[in-house]
């Protein structure tokens, strides 16, 4: 996987995991944003995000027509690839290995394998290490992302509660997965087999992050991000980075709240300039209170 | 500030700001993050790291430090851009947006996304001007090439012809200005980032 086999060192060498992540670092401090046509895509890009992720529908109008949720039209993401120069990330169904085949040779930067759309399998997740295409999963715990990244996801995002413009599960899940890793690495090298045991992760992971007191894999948030508030928090928590789905273009003014956020999320921790963006934006999507959902409307329950 | 030691700012408005702070720290400087003109005063040297270029071109503008940063480089400041980095100091750039800026200083027309999209992005070894005794092993991510130099332009890499295709400058210095379409950062072989604390050790010296 690394470059040290001598005989192929002097060939370029694609899809390696070094290549996989160090793509999701250079997306560090940056915005993803839910985008649904091309002109969607431009106004994102024109706002200063990092990459656009494409989809049919946005999570909040998955959310309210009900039925299966799919991989996107291939016109619809080749149309949205060639609209913007920045990257442009799509979704396949959890173990949806076909569609994820189908959005690697369409040539997108990025693979969510997302909960948002309906799982295809409800035991196996895709062996991502197939892919020349790097993954982002979402996860509620570190356990959690640990067993994405042993399947070879390449970047990692808290999952929140896509489509209800409620940042409490995205807070729930990012504080949970920090905490876990704090945990980590307060404990003696002894311990952390039965801490690999209890976070059903593999040992070699749990003690690359008790010693790295981090993920091996860039950390965004997701799923609930509304204002340029929200984006804040979610990086003052340890956010890397910010998916803001239906918060942007269920909004009144997609334009000024998607620059709005993208300034937010760079100076995160100056709350001037978050107030000084947070004027005048319109309307914030309606939002859903998380505690009235169901059990079964509950994306970040999907997938394990 | 003529101590051994020079602060090395990294723009941080978006990017692989970390692991350039690392890289630096770890060469023996003083790096911290920079996303403010005040900020950008008080550094010797500046980073500008891996990303998206439209991004940072966007918020540079926004934040008023776009002026400032291309008042530092007329006013001689060394900066190292690594891939987005190298898109924000090139005089002219192809395949950008239509109203995209960059800082600019080095003479060069430098292709956004050249070797293609992340697909296409692959690990190499290249041979570096000053390095002779090992490779650098190159990291590159929807990384752009330098199309065409100026005659005041040195070119310390490029990725050799292969497979029918041209041979491609990865990596220029012009003056106090260092560029690499790659990105030493995610390695670990700090030598490219020990060289640019060394340019900024002298240009402290000259200064004082």
């Amino acid at each position: 996987m690394s470059s040290s086999t001598p005989a192929s060192a002097d060939q370029p060498q694609i899809g390696t995991a070094r290549v996989k992540r160090g793509m999701a670092e250079q997306l560090k401090g940056g915005v993803i944003m839910d985008v649904v046509n091309a002109e969607q895509a431009k106004i994102a890009e024109d706002a200063g995000a990092v990459a656009v992720m494409a989809l049919e529908r946005v999570p909040a109008d998955i959310r309210k027509d009900g039925g299966v949720a799919r991989m996107s039209d291939p016109d619809m993401i080749e149309g949205i690839i060639n609209a913007v120069s920045i990257p442009v990330m799509a979704k396949s169904r959890i173990g949806h290995f076909v569609e994820a085949q189908v959005l690697q040779a369409l040539g997108v930067d990025y693979i969510d394998e997302s909960e948002v759309l309906t799982p295809a399998d409800e035991v196996n997740h895709s062996d991502k290490w197939a892919f020349t295409t790097p993954f982002v999963c979402g996860a509620t715990n570190l356990g959690e992302a640990l067993r994405r990244i042993a399947e070879g996801a390449a970047m990692i995002r808290s999952k929140g509660e896509a489509g209800t413009g409620n940042v409490v599960e995205a807070v729930r899940h990012m504080r949970q997965i920090n905490a876990d890793i704090r945990r980590l690495t307060t404990l003696d090298e002894n311990e952390l087999y039965v801490a690999a045991k209890n976070l059903q992760a593999p040992y070699e992971l749990v003690k690359e992050v008790a010693q790295l007191g981090k993920l091996p894999v860039v950390l965004f948030s997701a799923g609930g991000v509304a204002t340029p508030a929200d984006a804040a928090l979610m990086m003052q928590l340890g956010a890397e980075g910010v998916f803001v789905g239906s918060g942007i273009f269920k909004s009144g003014d997609p334009a000024k709240r998607a620059a709005a956020v993208v300034k937010a999320t760079t100076f995160f921790d100056d709350p001037k300039v978050i107030a000084d963006v947070s004027r005048g934006l319109g309307e914030a999507m309606v939002g859903i209170n998380c505690d009235t959902l169901p059990e079964t409307e509950r994306y970040a329950n999907r997938g394990w | 500030m003529s101590t051994s030691i020079p602060t090395i700012g990294v723009l941080a408005l978006q990017g692989d700001v970390r692991e350039h702070q690392i890289a630096l720290a770890e060469a023996d400087a003083l790096a911290r993050p920079v996303r403010r003109a005040e900020e950008l005063a008080e550094v010797d040297g500046l980073v500008i790291p891996g990303g998206e270029s439209t991004t940072m071109s966007n918020l540079a503008l926004a934040f008023d430090l776009m002026e400032p940063l291309r008042a530092r480089v007329a006013a001689g400041m060394p900066v190292y851009g690594s891939c987005a980095g190298m898109i924000m100091l090139a005089d002219k750039i192809l395949d950008g947006r239509d109203d995209q800026q960059t800082v600019g200083g080095i003479d060069m027309v430098v292709r956004r996304n050249a070797f293609g999209r992340q697909n296409e992005s692959f690990e190499s070894e290249i041979a570096f001007k000053g390095f002779e005794d090992e490779p650098v092993h190159g990291v590159f991510i929807r990384a752009p090439w330098v199309e065409s130099v100026g005659a005041g332009v040195e070119v310390l890499a490029e990725l050799p012809a292969a497979d029918g295709a041209e041979s491609r400058i990865v990596a220029v210095r012009q003056g106090n200005l260092l560029a690499t379409s790659f990105h030493p950062e995610l390695t670990g072989d700090h030598r490219v980032h020990a060289l640019f604390v060394r340019m900024v050790e002298e240009a402290v010296r000259t200064r004082a």
